[in-house]
């Protein structure tokens, strides 16, 4: 099965390509570049006249809540909005019931995506047995059944003797241990952003501080073991200036920002909608403007959406009560695209690069890249899209998102995994 | 001026013009108070319902005699007795009484956000008796009209707001409302016990309570709650009334003799209040529980009456 992209501008920041060329596919990988490339028989033809063509988007953070809480997810529905939202591959957070903490649970995950997946799915294993944060998970098991990556996200291992002996444990295994990076002593487990907001509507808040403790204690713990950290969901000043510092120092830190952590503050609180509740919280305008400059500058290596299912009884009811997070896999690339790139504060190459190069070098993950014999995962943009975000047309089981009504400009057009067509916009 | 508002949420969203339409009303029914025959026929045939998933007594019972003297049907309803203890989620429970065509429902939760998301969600008038540490308005209004009955108008008063500011929905409340009247609001106590950034609402901030009470109009005491000091706010009990409790002694050396003491109750008698503070010349905190009801009568009739109703 062959596939012929004509016509597009094709950005790969891995090879450092910003042309207009075609794109022939072949048996899954990327077969050749150029212009007017001449089309084999039977190939399928797609038109990308005014289009932009990239390496496959990665999103290295997402909750495919399977097992165990398939009322709000599955791999099935998760792949779908991941495919719809412009993603060719996913990499799925432990915190499923069972925890992903040993080999058969990643195995059932791997079985469920390879049957009903439409787009790749790489799991992350759990570092703590339950994520309990008292003894280490089966992580030689964890690696050799697939996991690309350890992590108790949402949860944090407070626990630093613990989890300096998880860093140097799975050294081997060249797959970085993922921080959520909240002291919950200082956070409390609090709703929001402790500020002006929090003191206003009278619901606790957190400090930035919650989370920048972690971060240099992370940061400290990586350059004692050498083991390569990564910090999830980075959402304040601090973080940046922390990992950026870091970063200068030889540290084996790496960093990942979330849109909704790009793009909205404390300030949307105010409506009480419980779509604006998420950890770590939403900040002030000071951290967004640091956030965006990290991006910009390398200093966070990648975007990930934190796409974080939740049924609707889980969201409607009182704040303080409301489940934390929200889905993100559906909105993330228009409203960076609209929001970030139009309005000019990130390049489109920059925001391509942390989508699709970064997430993928840092991971040790196939793809990031257009390169000739690639596999041929292609996210196909449509710059000019107008589109007004619908949560009830969501691929996703759930509709937990405060974008919701919003007037956007520029989507994803066509998502191809292995050199298929996993979804078309339009043709 | 007329009310138009559907609710009554928060001081923070009121103007001041709406502030004194509120208190105006109030004042103006304190007189049935009064009266052989506490009743009239203001609210006939109309329903409240009071919400309440938090225990309260004053405020409860307040609303209720505020309902019943304008002559309003009012049912009470406690999480303690309800379905909610069977597992209801709050928004299937206010649903389900909103199907029985109340006029007001008066909610207290211990959710901040909590009236706000029933005034969403219902089409009936909402009115915040407490959600959380956010809002308490109609004990803002009542502390506001005890200010104007005793010291006669608003304007270029000083009002010292003392204690567990931080857990506080009545310090928010009057807060907004006394800045929006013009008046000068320090809020003073320990730093944990200090909500971040509360400068930006309006306040002065004072870490000393002789500091604090020495030029002001009104000082308005919190209740300090026992968590406070499990939670490691503060160190004990003892040490907090010994530098945060108001004594008679201190009140002669650093406050005007002409102060009101406030307290939105109920008062931890020894420890923020001093028993001789509390039952002295100086408090008007009985004045403040009786002026509820009026207020209540207010909120309740210009809410209730706003749909076209038949007015006293």
């Amino acid at each position: 099965m062959s596939l012929l992209i004509r016509g597009g501008r094709v950005i790969d920041p891995a090879n450092n390509v910003d042309t207009v060329q075609d794109v022939l596919i072949e048996d899954g990988k990327v077969a050749r570049l150029g212009r007017s490339l001449e089309a084999p028989p039977g190939v399928e033809l797609v038109d990308a006249a005014g289009k932009v063509v990239c390496p496959g988007f990665i999103d290295m953070h997402v909750h495919l809540r399977e097992p165990g809480q398939e009322y709000k997810e599955t791999v099935a529905t998760g792949t779908r909005a991941a495919a719809a939202g412009g993603f060719t591959a996913v990499c799925c957070m432990a915190n499923t019931h069972p925890v992903n903490d040993n080999g058969a649970v990643t195995d059932y995950i791997l079985a469920k995506a390879r049957v009903e997946g439409v787009v790749r799915v790489y799991p992350i294993g759990a570092v703590t047995r339950n994520l309990r944060g008292e003894e280490l998970a089966e992580l030689a098991e964890l690696a050799e059944s697939g996991c690309v990556a350890f992590s108790d996200d949402g949860k944090c291992v407070m626990n630093a003797g613990l989890y300096r002996h998880a860093m140097e444990y799975t050294l081997p295994f060249g797959a970085p241990i993922i921080s959520h990076a909240e002291d919950s002593n200082l956070s409390g487990g609090a709703s929001i952003n402790e500020g002006v907001v929090s003191t206003e509507l009278g619901l606790p808040g957190q400090p930035a501080a919650a989370e920048d403790v972690m971060v240099a204690r992370d940061i400290l713990l990586a350059e004692l073991t050498g083991a390569h950290v990564h910090i999830a969901h980075a959402s304040t000043a601090g973080t940046v200036r922390l990992v950026r510092d870091a970063k200068a120092r030889g540290i084996r830190v790496t960093a990942e920002v979330t849109p909704h952590h790009l793009i909205l503050t404390e300030d949307a609180v105010r409506s009480w909608d419980a779509n604006t509740k998420m950890a770590p919280p939403l900040r002030t305008k000071r951290d967004v403007e640091a956030l965006i400059e990290g991006l910009a500058d390398g200093t966070i290596d990648c975007i990930a959406t934190d796409h974080a299912p939740h049924a609707l009884s889980e969201k409607e009811g009182e704040y303080d009560h409301a489940a934390f997070g929200i889905v993100g896999l559906e909105t993330a690339v228009a409203v960076l695209l609209d929001r970030l790139v139009r309005q000019g504060h990130v390049p489109l190459a920059t925001l391509i690069a942390r989508w699709s190069r970064d997430p993928a070098r840092l991971l040790n993950l196939p793809g990031g890249t257009l390169s000739v014999g690639a596999p041929a995962d292609v996210t196909i943009l449509d710059l000019d899209a107008e589109t007004i975000v619908d949560p009830s047309r969501f691929h996703s089981r759930s509709r937990n998102t405060p974008f919701g009504g919003w007037q956007l400009r520029g989507g994803p057009w066509m998502t191809v995994v292995g050199g298929a067509i996993a979804r078309a916009v339009k043709k | 001026m007329a009310w138009t508002r559907k609710d009554l949420l928060s001081m923070r969203e009121l103007d001041a013009g709406e502030i004194t339409l509120l208190i105006d009303t109030a004042a103006s029914l304190q007189e049935i108070a009064s009266r052989d025959i506490k009743k009239v026929p203001a609210l006939r045939g109309k329903t409240v319902v009071n919400l309440f998933y938090e225990s309260s007594t004053r405020t409860r019972t307040s609303f209720e005699i505020a309902g019943k003297w304008l002559s309003a049907d009012v049912i009470n309803f406690s999480a303690s007795g309800s379905s909610s203890s069977k597992g209801e989620s709050f928004i299937d429970t206010a649903k389900n009484i909103a199907a029985m065509s109340p006029d007001v429902v008066v909610v207290r939760h211990s959710s901040a956000g909590a009236a706000d998301l029933l005034a969403r969600t219902l089409s009936c008038s909402i009115v915040n008796a407490g959600d959380g540490a956010h809002e308490h308005p109609t004990q803002a209004l009542l502390d506001l009209l005890t200010i104007r009955e005793k010291k006669g108008h608003f304007e270029g008063l000083h009002v010292a707001i003392v204690g567990d500011v931080a857990h506080s929905r009545v310090a928010r409340s009057d807060l907004h409302g006394m800045r929006k009247l013009g008046m000068t609001v320090t809020v003073a106590g320990p730093p944990t016990l200090i909500p971040p950034y509360v400068q930006e609402l309006g306040a002065k901030v004072s870490y000393r309570l002789e500091d604090a009470i020495g030029d002001v109009d009104v000082i308005m005491m919190l209740r300090l709650q026992q968590e406070r000091m499990d939670a490691g706010l503060i160190p004990s009990l003892r040490e907090y009334a010994h530098y945060w409790g108001l004594t008679l002694d201190k009140l002669a050396k650093h406050a005007r003799p002409d102060v009101l003491i406030m307290h939105p109750g109920p008062v931890n008698r020894g420890i923020e209040l001093a028993p001789e503070v509390a039952d002295g010349p100086y408090s008007v905190i009985l004045d403040q529980v009786s002026r509820g009801v009026a207020v209540r009568m207010g909120v309740l009739l210009l809410l209730a009456g706003r749909k076209g109703g038949d007015h006293a």
